[in-house]
């Protein structure tokens, strides 16, 4: 008896424990790439207004897209713009549209683990399609010792590494892959997920990085930041100028350069393979997808807020991640369009 | 006339020949009612499930129809979907683990219910549940950090030097793949066959054991010949239950298998299983063929469990006939 | 046949000593103060814990308990005493299956009916799911101890003049109460540590979760985060989860052996 009435006691406490506190909870989902970003802004925000808290999880951008269409967030981030079908199918079942607001600049980097090797190699388009095509299969194939004479490429197997989940950083690099190589286009195609010809598949930038930090002799893409934090090399790429660029900061400021002048109203863009002689070739905004509506004003008012201060304030943590900031074009027509949500 | 405590009596061992209201009177009419409907519950749950997991499905099998089962294609972008290389890894791992698992485990039951004293199976024993009890992620936290390593860099290799020869050795060395995946399946699985199988070892009636030992068996003969036997329908039960546990581990497998829909003859190589496919794509899977296409694998997966239920049911049935026939004296 | 037996057990058991120390080495020294009390930090700062992981997960768990262990229980009452072949045999046939789901598609089963409605990932949600998974273990392991109960006890009861059910209540299940405490807990540890069904159910919470209704944090889907992560200082986090995860479901182990050892046991033949 004692014992069931201590285990009721204990239910009765945490059904008080569970009793709705007083902070306003936002839920947010999507892409990986600008995870670091984003933690630490909502948690400096969070820190400013206490009582806002705006819970973020880096699913994947197309788990983003997906949940912020199903409503089951309350909005998304993604890496790739969401499609004309993608935009179509949330305003049919909302019954308003979607918004896409950037947030930064950031780069995919092709990343590499040669025992051997530890400086930064050259990439042509032509040999990041190849290896990704499975054609070109050794590390010493002439595609890719051509653009780096002086290095010592060993004769070993290339272990192609990809996202094994739905993700904008895959988005960008298919992206790229499909404008600077009609094969890639024809046979996989861009997209969150595709059918790649082979590798292994990490889940998240994280995953990636991970199996290629663990793995000798792997190749693959992770954004930047994930290439810096945890150490390890990666590859300047060949700009549509014919210059090799690695990625930083300025190169991506650079290749958001003329997208920046042209940007659309719905804030929809390539910005990969863009022209500029310093441009870094496979870089890209990324994007939050606000609903334009709201049903609770409380969440759209903070919404709001969080986007008029990552608009200002939070531009100015960007580089510390290595991220790039927003153009100020792009910034003075975000702010406008903040009016569009309702 | 044992006492069989894991065969299926064909009725209850009571028939109440009670009148209606008597039995009412007592009670018991109620507490057959409330707990058929638990018991129903779970009925309805599982017909729930299954239709859910049908309804939801209905693009892809229409479009693919039976050729989902066979076709190696796994495209969003070209809405092409087919259901073989999960299937095949499914099967692979579960194989390889069970091939590991069901040998050593039985063997630690065996040494456990028979021949260590009570003190140190029973302290064993404990150890070997909180085997049981380590979460999934933990093995896989393992799986990356240590047994990728180790396959990729004595393992593997040893493996092919040696038996190099047989396809399953051949092709490079990763560290991810089929093999390493079955390997932490095997490690997740042998708890339940040891702790089930203990149990059913112990309660085996002594009798039994003695009449052998009286015959002039050895421990050996006993044990190998009379009491596992007896114990059989039980012991199989615990491996069909660590299989279901096999094929449906999602985080552990989705950690070290490589994610990659392939087919290979060879152990080595890096594959994909129905459950790390799931978990990977479900949250993302943007428009209704992919989704649903991911709803039908998970209706795959429902539908090996069926058929391995079947054997089980079947095998169960078979032994227990001949187990009878043996336990008579 | 005593060394190679021998040799099985002390492998199987090797593992489990491998597992604690790796933990007890990686995480041991991770388990902070910070750890319990702090939420989490964002990327690349030190210094967050996981107070909110902990908390999310003991509710998952309570509600995962409420569901699942009456179902199973009272329902293995009934295939064990009330039950003919056909339906014994259905019941049995479906909790095989439900226990065969991958926890995946279990994960997508409560996502469809309790997420989409309500479109909100939430704290019940998860628990459901958690739930659902517990129901087959409880069931098909109760029962089992149920009828390893000796006829006699049950003849002894009746001839007495108790009715079925009081014959259950007071001489079936506390006999078995020992196997039976050992199904639920072994249910409840293979759920305490799942992360598939809470990825699209309780989804995750930077924050604390309030109530019952928002996404929450758990211990197994925080350790599946940070453990992928590049981030050494996740990893090390990770690690101390795990060590605090298994902790936990130890001491539940313990705990309950000791109740046990207070019962009625069932004495071995």
């Amino acid at each position: 008896m004692k014992r069931l009435a201590s285990l009721v006691f204990a239910v009765l406490a945490l059904v008080a424990m569970g009793v709705a506190q007083g902070a306003l909870s936002i839920n947010g989902a999507g892409a990986t790439f600008p995870y670091p970003m984003y933690s630490k802004w909502f948690d400096e925000y969070h820190k400013k207004n206490t009582d806002l808290q705006i819970n973020y999880q880096s699913i994947g951008s197309g788990g983003g897209i997906k949940q912020v269409t199903e409503g089951t967030v309350d909005f998304g981030a993604s890496d790739g713009p969401m499609s004309d079908e993608q935009l179509k199918t949330f305003q049919d079942k909302h019954g308003f549209p979607i918004l896409h607001f950037p947030t930064v600049l950031g780069a995919d980097v092709p990343t590499y683990n040669i025992s051997g090797v530890s400086g930064e190699l050259n990439f042509t388009p032509e040999a990041i399609a190849a290896i990704f095509l499975h054609k070109v299969t050794k590390w010493n194939d002439p595609l890719i010792a051509g653009a780096n004479k002086g290095v010592n490429l060993p004769g070993s197997d290339i272990v192609v590494v990809h996202r094994s989940d739905g993700s904008g950083t895959t988005y960008i690099w298919t992206d790229y892959l499909s404008k600077v190589s009609d094969e890639w286009k024809n046979k996989v195609g861009k997209g969150t997920s595709v059918n790649w010809p082979m590798g292994l598949g990490g889940k998240g930038n994280e995953g990636v990085a991970g199996l290629i930090k663990q793995t000798p002799n792997a190749f693959g893409y992770v954004e930047l930041i994930y290439a810096i934090q945890n150490k390890m090399p990666y590859g300047k790429v060949k700009n549509s100028s014919g210059a090799f660029i690695k990625a930083d900061l300025a190169g991506v400021t650079a290749a958001a350069a003329s997208a920046a002048k042209n940007m659309p109203d719905d804030f929809r863009v390539s910005i990969t393979n863009s022209p500029g002689k310093t441009a870094y070739p496979i870089s890209s905004f990324t994007w939050l997808l606000i609903p334009s509506k709201f049903s609770e004003g409380s969440k759209r008012d903070a919404l709001k807020g969080f986007l008029k201060w990552m608009l200002t304030d939070g531009q100015n943590e960007t580089e510390a991640l290595s991220y790039a900031k927003l153009p100020k074009e792009v910034v003075a027509k975000e702010t406008k369009a903040l009016n569009n949500i309702q | 006339m044992a006492s069989t405590t894991t065969t299926v009596p064909s009725a209850g061992p009571f028939t109440d020949s009670r009148s209606f209201i008597s039995r009412l009177r007592d009670g018991d009419e109620i507490a057959r009612l409330v707990t058929f409907i638990f018991a129903g519950s779970v009925v309805l749950i599982t017909a729930l499930l299954v239709y859910e997991l049908w309804r939801e499905s209905y693009l892809p099998r229409h479009k693919f129809g039976f050729g989902f089962f066979v076709t190696s294609v796994w495209d969003p972008i070209f809405d092409k979907f087919g259901a073989l290389p999960f299937i095949y890894g499914t099967l692979v791992t579960a194989g390889v683990a069970l091939l590991i698992a069901v040998p050593l485990g039985i063997g630690a039951a065996i040494f456990l219910a028979e021949l260590a004293p009570a003190r140190v199976s029973d302290t064993l024993q404990f150890f070997i549940d909180l085997l049981a009890a380590v979460p999934s992620v933990i093995y896989g936290l393992l799986g990356v950090f240590v047994v990728i390593p180790v396959m990729r860099q004595y393992i593997q290799p040893a493996l092919k030097s040696s038996l190099g020869f047989l396809p399953f050795f051949q092709g490079p060395a990763y560290g991810v793949g089929f093999l390493t995946a079955g390997i932490v399946l095997a490690i997740m699985v042998i708890p339940y066959i040891i702790s089930v199988s203990r149990e059913v070892l112990i309660s085996v009636p002594r009798d039994q054991r003695e009449a052998a030992l009286a015959l002039g068996a050895t421990r050996w003969e006993s044990t190998w010949k009379v009491v596992l036997p007896f114990a059989r329908t039980g012991i199989m039960g615990s491996i069909f239950l660590a299989l279901a546990r096999a094929l449906g581990e999602t985080m552990a497998v989705t950690m070290v298998i490589g994610n990659t829909p392939t087919i290979s003859a060879s152990l080595f190589s890096p594959g994909y299983s129905i459950a790390a496919v799931i978990a990977n794509e479900f949250t993302e899977a943007t428009g209704d063929l992919y989704l649903q296409s991911l709803i039908e694998l998970g209706l795959v997966l429902f539908l090996l469990t069926f058929l391995l239920n079947g054997l089980a049911r079947l095998l169960i049935v078979v032994t227990s006939q001949r187990g009878s026939e043996m336990g008579q004296t | 046949m005593l060394t190679m037996t021998g040799l099985c057990a002390l492998v199987a058991v090797a593992v489990l000593f491998f597992i604690l120390g790796y933990l007890v080495y990686h995480g041991g020294t991770s388990v902070s103060w910070n750890f319990f009390t702090k939420l989490p930090a964002p990327v690349g700062e030190v210094g967050g814990g996981m107070a909110n992981a902990i908390v999310g997960s003991a509710k998952l768990l309570l509600l995962a308990t409420l569901l699942g262990v009456p179902i199973g229980f009272f329902g293995a009452i009934y295939l064990a005493e009330f039950s003919g072949g056909t339906i014994a045999f259905v019941v049995r046939y479906a909790a095989d299956l439900l226990n065969g789901v991958p926890s995946i598609v279990i994960g997508i089963f409560a996502y469809s009916l309790v997420v989409l409605p309500f479109k909100h990932f939430s704290t019940l949600a998860g628990g459901f799911a958690l739930g659902l998974m517990m129901i087959p273990i409880t069931l098909r392991s109760t029962e089992e101890f149920l009828r390893a109960v000796p006829r006699a006890l049950r003849e002894g009861a009746m001839a007495l003049g108790a009715s079925r059910w009081k014959t259950i209540a007071s001489v079936v299940v506390p006999a078995a109460y020992r196997g039976i405490l050992t199904a639920i807990l072994l249910a409840f540890a293979r759920v305490a540590g799942e992360t598939a069904p809470l990825l699209f159910t309780a989804f995750g919470n930077r924050f604390w979760s309030p109530g019952w209704n928002q996404p929450t944090a758990s211990l197994p889907v925080m350790i599946f985060t940070y453990a992928i992560a590049p981030y050494d200082d996740w990893h090390r986090q990770a690690w101390a989860a795990g060590l605090v995860l298994l902790g936990l479901i130890l001491i539940i182990n313990i705990v309950a052996r000791v109740i046990l050892s207070r019962g009625v046991a069932v004495p071995r033949t």
